[in-house]
């Protein structure tokens, strides 16, 4: 075990972390937008509206997150067409297109937790807001989606901690994560054990955070006491 | 004794075989992804240049070898934790990974060089043929003073953990924007798409990949020997390991005498790459 080694590496893992932290912020955020937006499309009568929400979560769901940022990556990256269009202007950058994987591939996921706590608010809270005479709007937005998102805290703090080790997949495409920086100091010092392990601590730091950050929201969201 | 029993026995004494017969074998890691060094043919069998090297070298030491797939960005730590015996997969001789393993005497040795596009306005620079970077004269000093020039705030792509990475970071040329991928088809790609301005690499590669492609890529500025570029390429092995470090240096001479390495050279690089 070279100690030094790992000492003088944290530094510069620890700023790593930060690029790995931007990655999971950004692509959660607009993978909550794109969960939500999905979540309602599932819960839509209209069977075309309702089978193009389910084909979209089947399909990020049931492919490895990988696969969809070579697709992006490098298989947008191909089409000579796209490249002439100002949409090259973001799949240009190895960052973008991350981002662009990750928070569909969370949007995905997002979407089948909110549908499902959607689906267990009792229809007496539905009914008991229609007859006090709100609107379906107010209903939707001040009962259903608080009390969906109170539902989905265990399940969405999962998520929260698997995306945060799906960043990792980012250094494939080139970006200088955690695990990228990690493994350009192996590429120097040829030492994997070491390198590896303080980034090992500092993902399990973060996910440490992450899970209690979530238990104490559901703690104080908690409506059953 | 019943099937279950007996399947498990012969399994076990398989196993045991196995691990016999492996063990008086030389196991030589390649990464089956840098032709015409290593590579691999539509069947998914290891092909070129190395590994045509290393049967030939093989038979001169008198043992039988098998040839393991390595992804290159884990080649030396698979050395040393024993996964295999000895490395053949185009690795330069360099004083940096000298601290890590041993090499056997070079066998082979070719330029890296610059590739861009066709139409590049790094296309067509002013500078030698070439530059050695072992003791560089003032011809190659003003060739690297033309490159940083011309290199600045440009994105240049690179396989990670190689000497086209050691000499960008070296900042021979200035600050260029350093983009690094796990193979070299992943930077031919990304030189084909238009993410990188330019990528470094052994010349042949890129020569390979234009034939293979037809994609438009040029090679540009000097080619680079010496210096961060290394020693040729040599077989790596354990330091510990002295024993066969001798076997391969004597497989090597006895080769290159009788000229085997420029024939096996000559027929994967299509010139004489032998050292």
């Amino acid at each position: 075990m070279d100690l030094e080694l790992m000492i003088n590496s944290f530094p510069k893992l620890i700023s790593a972390a930060v690029i790995t932290l931007k990655l999971l912020s950004v692509s959660l955020i607009i993978g909550l937008f794109i969960g939500l937006f999905f979540a309602t499309l599932r819960l839509n009568k209209n069977i075309f509206i309702n089978k193009f929400a389910y084909g979209y979560s089947y399909v990020f769901r049931g492919t490895p997150l990988l696969v969809q940022i070579f697709i992006i990556y490098f298989g947008l990256g191909q089409i000579e067409y796209l490249r002439s269009t100002v949409l090259w202007v973001i799949l240009k950058e190895p960052y973008w297109c991350a981002i662009i994987a990750f928070a569909l591939n969370t949007g995905a996921y997002t979407s089948e937790i909110l549908r499902s706590a959607f689906q267990t608010i009792k229809p007496g809270l539905i009914e008991a807001g229609k007859s006090l005479g709100i609107s379906n709007k107010v209903i939707f937005y001040k009962i259903q989606i608080p009390i969906a998102i109170r539902q989905s805290l265990p399940a969405y703090g999962n998520e929260i901690i698997l995306m945060m080790k799906g960043t990792s997949l980012a250094s494939t495409v080139t970006i200088m994560d955690l695990t990228g920086v990690a493994k350009y100091i192996i590429s120097t010092t040829f030492k994997p054990i070491e390198v590896f392990i303080v980034a090992g601590g500092i993902y399990l730091f973060m996910t440490f955070i992450i899970h209690n950050m979530i238990k104490f929201l559901e703690k104080r969201y908690n409506f059953n006491n | 004794m019943n099937i279950f029993k007996k399947t498990i026995f012969s399994v076990l004494l398989s196993l045991l075989v196995m691990g016999n017969v492996n063990a008086d074998k030389i196991r030589i890691g390649t990464e089956g992804a840098y032709p015409p060094w290593n590579s691999k043919n539509e069947a998914g069998k290891l092909i070129g240049f190395e590994v045509e090297l290393a049967y030939t070298l093989c038979r001169y030491i008198g043992q039988q070898c098998v040839i393991v797939e390595q992804d290159w960005d884990g080649m030396i730590p698979a050395l040393i934790m024993r996964k295999f015996d000895a490395i053949m997969a185009g690795m330069s001789i360099t004083a940096e990974r000298q601290k890590a393993i041993s090499f056997s005497q070079g066998y082979a040795d070719e330029v890296a060089s610059l590739a861009v596009m066709k139409g590049s306005s790094l296309e067509g620079l002013d500078t030698p043929a070439g530059i050695n970077l072992t003791k560089p004269n003032a011809e190659a000093k003003k060739a690297l003073k033309t490159l940083t020039a011309a290199l600045a705030g440009k994105t240049v792509c690179v396989q990670t953990a190689t000497i086209h990475q050691n000499f960008l970071d070296s900042g021979d040329v200035g600050k260029v924007n350093v983009r690094t991928y796990k193979t070299q088809d992943e930077v031919n790609l990304d030189l084909a798409s238009g993410r990188c301005d330019a990528a470094l690499a052994a010349a042949v590669a890129f020569s390979d990949y234009a034939e293979k492609s037809g994609k438009p890529v040029v090679l540009t500025g000097p080619t680079f020997s010496g210096g961060a570029f290394g020693n040729g390429v040599g077989v790596g092995i354990r330091k510990d390991d002295t024993e066969l470090l001798k076997k391969f240096n004597a497989a090597i001479n006895k080769a290159r005498k009788n000229g085997d390495i420029s024939r096996i050279a000559t027929k994967w690089f299509g010139f004489d790459a032998s050292m």
